[in-house]
């Protein structure tokens, strides 16, 4: 795992390439994170290991985790909000996934 | 750490268990072997075997493999009678490697009840004297090891899946054996994985078993991705694979093989398990025991399995060492799991840490240990309609 003096310490920088951090934590939304370029406001709840905007990603651009793409932004994504399959896609197979009505958003 | 132990057999493999593999040979035969092995749940008899009604080269070329496992001490063959797998080819197989084999017949048996007590009545004989053989020293270098990932989560690829890299950098720099799969989880890692390749030959092998897998996928309108997988904030199977590939360590790659092909010797495998020519049977694997099920037919002597959200599963035939790879996961399942790695995401474990207990747990089950799986009786099994092409002469090149 990559350090960095200056992001938040319940985010994980896996490669400095990256766009993207993981959470090393549950984050609630409206928490306010470190980025290492400024404060974000995270947009929705986290649960540990989902993906966070390192910075403002532009629709269309790749997302990078472990230094490599694993796929594109589907739309603008602000810097500290949340990256999942609602706003990133794979350039292979459309993901599959269920929506839980009793926890929105646990699924997307 | 007690000196590893295994059991010699006549083709010089050792086996770290002494199983009598009970296998039904069409699911019309399912019953009658599940009561036989009743008695013996928790005693060293385990249910193997196929479903299907129609010939099956590949199934039977597994259960072939699987019936003369090291781990594998006798076999008891329970047919019905007219299905069509072919039960003599797979009695003589067993016979000459020397087990005690004794095919069952249903319908000529005088059906469930008298096939059942016979059944048992033969079982319990060969538990007797298989219990009463001598084990003899085993080195490391004897040891094949299989690894897997399922209900994989965004934990998996930084914790449990790169420390049981470790643990396979740590066997096979003491000469082990270790394979690799799922080339459906290897989709968008296939260049760096090939430039790891003994020859440049193998690298193309490697490239092209995941392109296939990619074709195969892409057919079937599903990646190797379940809906859990995004719950655990998995969004693409590119992102599932850079943390599956992670499994593989660092070592270099020495060959490629398929279901049922033994490693000619140590070193780092990927076992191709997508079906060859156009899509015929389904989803390459249904579910994570058909690949467990591959690596063992492989002759793995037991199987590292990395989850994230949490299986319980384990195998029949070898030990199957649940490596937890989320912290909330474990402190939920501990009862189901071998390693937290997840103390690494706390700042409690480095990689090489757990690595070492990995490597340290593996010899510990040729030395008298158990795995949680085992010690709760799972023993999952399932075997489906494949095809394959024999591996080409890049697949194995010479170490």
């Amino acid at each position: 795992m990559a350090n960095s003096e200056t992001h938040d310490g319940r985010l994980i920088l896996l490669d400095p390439r990256d766009n993207v951090f993981v959470a090393r934590v549950r984050l609630a939304a409206g928490e306010t994170l470190e980025t290492g370029a400024g404060a974000a406001r995270l947009d929705r709840d986290a649960p540990l290991a989902h993906k966070i905007a390192r910075r403002a990603i532009a629709a269309g651009e790749t997302i990078l985790k472990y230094g490599a793409p694993i796929g594109v932004a589907t739309q603008a994504i602000a810097a500290g909000a949340h990256v999942h399959v609602h706003n990133l896609r794979s350039d292979y197979t459309p993901t599959y996934h269920l929506e839980d009505e009793r926890q929105p958003g646990a699924g997307s | 750490m007690s000196a590893l132990r295994g059991y010699l057999r006549s083709d010089g493999r050792k086996g770290i268990r002494n199983t009598v593999a009970v296998a039904y040979l069409v699911e019309c035969a399912h019953h009658v072997a599940r009561e036989i092995a009743l008695p013996w749940r928790e005693d060293g008899v385990h249910v193997i075997g196929f479903p299907g009604c129609y010939p099956n080269s590949y199934a039977e070329t597994m259960l072939e493999r699987l019936c003369t496992h090291p781990n594998v001490g006798a076999v008891l063959l329970v047919s019905l009678g007219c299905e069509s797998f072919n039960k003599y080819a797979l009695e003589r197989a067993v016979r000459a490697s020397g087990r005690p084999v004794k095919t069952l017949v249903i319908q000529g048996t005088g059906g469930t009840r008298a096939s059942i007590a016979e059944g048992r009545s033969w079982v319990e004989s060969q538990r007797l004297s298989l219990d009463d053989q001598e084990t003899v020293p085993m080195a490391i270098s004897e040891l094949v090891v299989g690894t897997v990932c399922g209900g994989s989560d965004g934990t998996s690829g930084i914790t449990g899946n790169p420390a049981a890299g470790r643990a396979f950098d740590l066997l096979i720099a003491e000469g082990a054996a270790c394979i690799f799969e799922e080339t459906g989880e290897l989709i968008g890692c296939e260049h760096i994985m090939a430039a790891r390749a003994l020859t440049p030959e193998l690298g193309l092998e490697l490239e092209r078993a995941v392109a296939k897998a990619a074709r195969y996928y892409a057919t079937l309108g599903y990646g190797s991705f379940a809906a859990g997988n995004a719950e655990g904030g998995l969004s693409t199977i590119e992102e599932k694979s850079m943390g599956a590939y992670a499994k593989s360590g660092a070592s270099p790659i020495s060959g490629l093989l398929k279901p049922g092909d033994i490693p000619p010797r140590g070193g780092l495998y990927l076992l191709d398990v997508v079906p060859d020519g156009e899509v015929r049977f389904g989803f390459p694997n249904i579910n994570d025991n058909a690949e467990i099920a591959e690596l063992i037919a492989c002759g793995a002597h037991c199987v590292l399995f990395v989850t994230g959200r949490g299986s319980v599963v384990g195998s029949a035939i070898s030990p199957v060492v649940k490596i937890c790879a989320n912290p909330e996961t474990y402190r939920r399942m501990a009862d189901d799991m071998d390693v937290d790695a997840g103390r690494i995401l706390e700042g409690r474990a480095s990689l090489d840490d757990v690595g070492r207990e990995i490597r340290d747990l593996v010899l510990g089950l040729a030395s008298g240990g158990a795995t949680r799986s085992e010690t709760l009786g799972h023993q999952e099994f399932v075997l489906t309609y494949k095809s394959f092409e024999p591996i080409g002469p890049a697949c194995l090149p010479a170490a």
